[in-house]
């Protein structure tokens, strides 16, 4: 089993008291497996998928990602997490701007020391983004820029891949192709993939769907 | 993982040098306005220091003559016989230069050339053969001597063997003063049996110039810090803005992986790698502003205070270790929060720029707080405060109190604009200004501070300016002063004034010590002129009239203060009680004194006689005066001066104590405006997102740009505004509390209104200069730019 969540509790302090976000989420996901979590807006599904990433740590419940326990580490053991076994695709690309694209891609490799020069090569190869290396992501479309971020997601060779709406800032007919590339190189790697989507289309893409609702599984 | 973290944090600055070169200028700004001023106090004190060691100043008691006249060499052997351990000093000026004579057997260890210069001929200083010590710039101005070059000598002294002064100094057989050695042995004789023409002159703890000069080097130590406190707000600045800039960076860092405490880490070093490099940059500037300052500081110290210091500076390699760690405890202190912020900035936070206004906010309220706590102490030290430490702790708390305090009275005074402006454009203008504050507020800070330093310094050195000017006329009264050589050409001089001068008015003066106090008394001879001149600050009636018939005495603020002495107290002097009947102002003495009649000084002083004396005529005859003298009593009139030259060469003196200050206040406002300039820049970048939406909605960028510049004036004129009660404020602290702890004497304040207002006009102009290229910047942004806000693309 490549992630099993069990019982997630998650509550947020707002200016109008506590609010329980997620309440009790169970969910599995097998290696090679595609996993699309949909619902609508304040569901949960982007603070499931943060507390998958080790982006952030539930109240309670258990997030077992290859068997250990993430929810019980502390900051450094989740930063370890979120460079090796996780790979985050965000929806606003998080490039670092002052890197150039090369650099970019194999920035989160060269933190977990896993960085393979021809797999990053391969990668870019792959995504169009050849004749883009010496750029600065400023100097890209959102397209291409998206491109670089799920670059620099799979060259560490991750696990699990997590994306959260990672088409939601572009075009339908970008978005279609950044889609493609993604899912092709997630299975490729036989990585597992949670997407947070709210698209019905591209969660129809995927091999299975998760719908949330105020909190729980729909 | 270090690797790579750290060439992502140092590309940022690689791809916005601006933003390298705002930091780097800020903290080595900052370390250039603190190490500039405190290189000048340490060099001249070092100059007072090496002048001590020379001539056993500050560190020996000395014996003197009551009449302040050389001994005879003779007396000196008789005393060595005695078994007083003493050893003879002589000195004198020759082309301009201190020759001091020290006799090498017997004089204490650290009296004479501090460390013997190589070459030097141990022999020939010993045997008398003529060699002397002095530093390379005094060497020079003696071609026609054997000097050898003892750079920690005292600058424009040079020291040698007592028989070469004598001879030099056309002293043969006589002895200026003898160092009386700590250690003298039991049972010697009493001073009065073997020469009861000397008298013990005690230590006084410090060299005498030293102490005279402490005013002057307050001034200057105040300007330093304040300027340090303009500096850290500027390093604070920079260093926010640079960990705002950077924040979605670090989000994202941490987000792929790096733990929060290495990327702390590699922060700090970069920082502390920063700062290392700024602080270095900042002493070498420093120097700079030291070294054009100080040949005014020396010409200022030399003419108001007779103290020589040498108009070159030495790097010394204590200041470079003070100045880096000035640029690195700055650093230190304006990262800390911003480092305690980081630790504590959830990953998931929003890593835009309107973070940095949400945050503000926060820190608001924070400030606004403390700024209240720090100011209510302030109100409650200006009743109590007494003494340095309750001065500077009533400066520092209403400097920082009201530069914390100044975002929220610029938030309410932009609020209030807004809620009277009509257009839809001045709405705008306002609400959009208010949103800059935060961005903004460190730098209008340093505005502020540096205004306020700029007001309360100038005002109290031109009250000084007034006060003393007030002061010369009342003792600069009369219209000649003779200086006599002798007894002899005393009576000469009375003799040939008699029937020439309206009044001959006698200078005599000895030490004492009054209620524990060091005290100089005064003789002085009933005379319309004192009644006239001299302004009491509190006083009996008929002060003047009990004083000169003898039954009273004056005392100045200094003893009233120092000895909690007020007008019907009594002092004791040579045995006998006097009332005192009045206290005046005596501004710049360092200590004590007492007026008394002319019949009871002679009778309680008999050995000493005038050899000052104060000619009152009209100013019309000084000329012939003068002429007549020389001719007739043979008193050169070098021994002379007219009161109008003494009058035009402390005015000159003044005058040179301003160059340094408006300096040092020219130097201060162009560090605010810099820092104005590096905020505007930095923050430049963040806001074409806030005007895409005003251009696209039919504002040009040229009407864009102008608002951008009239905003900076704005905010320049609305700081201007809490900057005058400031600074005037800090004036008051400084004029009515720190100086009267430090010094004993409370100056007047006086008000320069136009001082304040040209003042204001620099500021404004600073602010102007520093926003237009910004504004520039901003009004020829490409309308490409400004569309991407609106793309999806994006």
């Amino acid at each position: 089993m490549l992630l099993s969540v069990h019982d997630i509790h998650k509550t947020y302090q707002t200016a109008d008291g506590p609010f329980e976000v997620l309440r009790g989420i169970d969910l599995t996901l097998e290696a090679g497996e595609t996993l699309a979590l949909t619902g609508e807006s304040g569901s949960g599904k982007s603070t499931l998928l943060h507390l998958i990433g080790g982006l952030d740590a539930p109240d309670r419940g258990a997030i077992l990602l290859e068997g250990q326990d993430i929810a019980v580490l502390d900051d450094n053991g989740r930063a370890a997490v979120r460079r090796g076994t996780v790979g985050v695709v965000f929806q606003q690309f998080n490039l670092i701007p002052s890197l150039k694209v090369a650099d970019n891609i194999a920035f989160q490799a060269r933190l977990s020391r896993q960085h393979d020069p021809q797999w990053a090569a391969a990668l870019a190869d792959r995504m169009g983004l050849g004749p883009h290396l010496n750029k600065y992501p400023e100097q890209l479309s959102g397209g291409q820029q998206q491109r670089v971020a799920i670059a620099r997601t799979l060259a560490p060779k991750p696990h699990l891949v997590l994306a959260d709406e990672p088409t939601g800032n572009l075009d339908e007919a970008t978005a279609a192709t950044v889609m493609d590339l993604m899912l092709e190189l997630v299975t490729e790697a036989g990585a597992g993939l949670l997407m947070v989507t709210h698209s019905m289309a591209l969660a129809e893409r995927l091999s299975r769907r998760l719908n949330l609702r105020a909190g729980q599984v729909a | 993982m270090t690797k790579p973290a750290l060439q992502a944090l140092l590309s940022h600055w690689w791809r916005n040098p601006v933003q390298l070169f705002t930091l780097l200028a800020g903290l080595a700004l900052a370390t250039a306005l603190w190490s500039g001023v405190q290189a000048v106090n340490a060099e001249a004190r070092a100059s007072y220091d090496a002048a001590a060691a020379t001539l056993g100043e500050g560190q020996y008691d000395r014996l003197v003559r009551r009449d302040g006249q050389s001994m005879a060499q003779e007396t000196y052997i008789t005393l060595r016989r005695a078994g007083w351990l003493v050893s003879p000093l002589v000195q004198g000026r020759l082309d301009g230069v201190r020759i001091v004579g020290v006799e090498p057997l017997t004089s204490p260890a650290g009296v004479g050339p501090v460390a013997v210069a190589e070459g030097a001929e141990i022999g020939s200083f010993l045997t008398g053969r003529g060699q002397l010590f002095a530093n390379a710039e005094t060497a020079a101005r003696l071609p026609d001597l054997k000097v050898i070059i003892a750079p920690e000598t005292a600058p424009g002294a040079a020291i040698t063997d007592i028989g070469v002064a004598q001879r030099l100094l056309g002293k043969e057989g006589q002895i200026d003063s003898l160092i009386v050695l700590p250690r003298q042995p039991i049972g010697r004789p009493d001073l009065a049996q073997i020469a009861p023409d000397l008298m013990l002159q005690p230590t006084q703890g410090g060299s005498d110039i030293a102490r005279l000069t402490d005013s002057f080097h307050l001034n200057l130590t105040a300007f330093g810090l304040l300027s340090f406190a303009v500096g850290i707000f500027i390093v604070n600045g920079a260093i926010g803005l640079a960990f705002e800039q950077r924040r979605p960076v670090v989000r994202t860092m941490r987000a792929l992986g790096l733990p929060l405490r290495r990327l702390i880490f590699l922060m700090a070093a970069e920082l502390a790698i920063f700062a290392l490099m700024a602080g270095m940059i900042g002493v070498a500037l420093g120097y700079v502003i030291a070294a054009l300052l100080l040949p005014d500081v020396a010409a200022t110290l030399r003419g108001l205070y007779g103290a020589d210091v040498s108009g070159t500076l030495q790097l010394r390699p204590a200041w470079w270790l003070s100045g880096i760690a000035i640029a690195l405890g700055g650093a230190a202190i304006a990262a800390s929060g911003a480092f305690y912020q980081m630790s504590k900035m959830p990953l998931l936070a929003a890593a835009q720029p309107r973070a940095l206004a949400m945050a503000a906010r926060q820190r608001a309220k924070v400030q606004g707080a403390a700024a209240a706590v720090l100011l209510a102490v302030c109100t409650v030290l200006m009743f109590t405060a007494d003494g340095l430490i309750g001065g500077f702790a009533l400066l520092a708390t209403l400097l920082i109190g009201a530069a914390l305090a100044l975002p929220t009275i610029l938030s309410i005074a932009l609020t209030a604009m807004k809620r009277t402006a009509r257009s839809m454009t001045a709405q705008w203008f306002w609400a959009d200004t208010h949103q800059q504050l935060p961005g903004l507020s460190l730098a209008l800070m340093a505005l502020l501070l540096a205004m306020a330093a700029n007001v309360g310094v100038s005002t109290m050195v031109s009250s000084f300016r007034v006060t003393f000017t007030d002061f010369l006329d009342q003792r600069l009264a009369s219209e000649v002063y003779v200086r006599t050589q002798d007894a002899a050409q005393s009576a000469a001089l009375q003799q040939f004034a008699a029937t020439r001068a309206d009044a001959i008015l006698p200078i005599q003066s000895a030490d004492t010590t009054v209620a524990g106090q060091p005290t100089e008394i005064l003789g002085a001879r009933d005379h319309a002129t004192y009644r006239q001149f001299w302004v009491f600050l509190q006083n009996a009636d008929g002060a003047w009239d009990t004083t000169f018939a003898g039954e009273t005495v004056l005392i100045n603020e200094q003893l009233s203060r120092r000895a909690g002495l007020v007008v019907g107290d009594s002092v004791i002097l040579q045995d006998t009680s006097f009332a005192v009947a009045g206290v005046y102002g005596d501004y710049g003495n360092p200590i004590g004194q007492v007026v008394m009649s002319e019949a009871v000084f002679a009778m309680l002083y008999p050995d000493i006689s005038p050899q000052n004396f104060g000619l009152r005529m009209a100013p019309s005859d000084v000329v012939g005066f003068v002429a007549n003298l020389e001719a007739q009593t043979g008193i050169p009139a070098t021994q002379t001066v007219d009161q109008a030259s003494i009058k035009a060469i402390s005015i000159a003196i003044f005058e040179r104590t301003f160059t340094v200050t408006t300096a040092l206040n020219i130097l201060t406002l162009a560090v605010a405006g810099f820092a104005i300039l590096m905020s505007l820049l930095t923050l430049a970048s963040m806001r074409v997102p806030q005007l895409a939406p005003a251009w696209a909605m039919g504002m040009t960028r040229r009407q864009l740009g102008w608002l951008e510049l009239l905003r900076a004036v704005m905010l320049a004129l609305l700081t201007a505004l809490v900057a005058l009660p400031l600074g005037l404020a800090l004036a008051w602290a400084l004029l009515a509390v720190v100086n009267v702890a430090a010094f004993g004497w409370r100056l007047p304040m006086y008000l320069f209104p136009a001082d304040y207002a040209r003042l204001a006009v620099f500021a404004l102009l600073a602010a102007a200069l520093a926003a237009l290229w910004p504004a520039r910047r901003l009004a020829q942004t490409p309308p490409a730019d400004l569309l991407k806000v609106f793309s999806n693309e994006r």
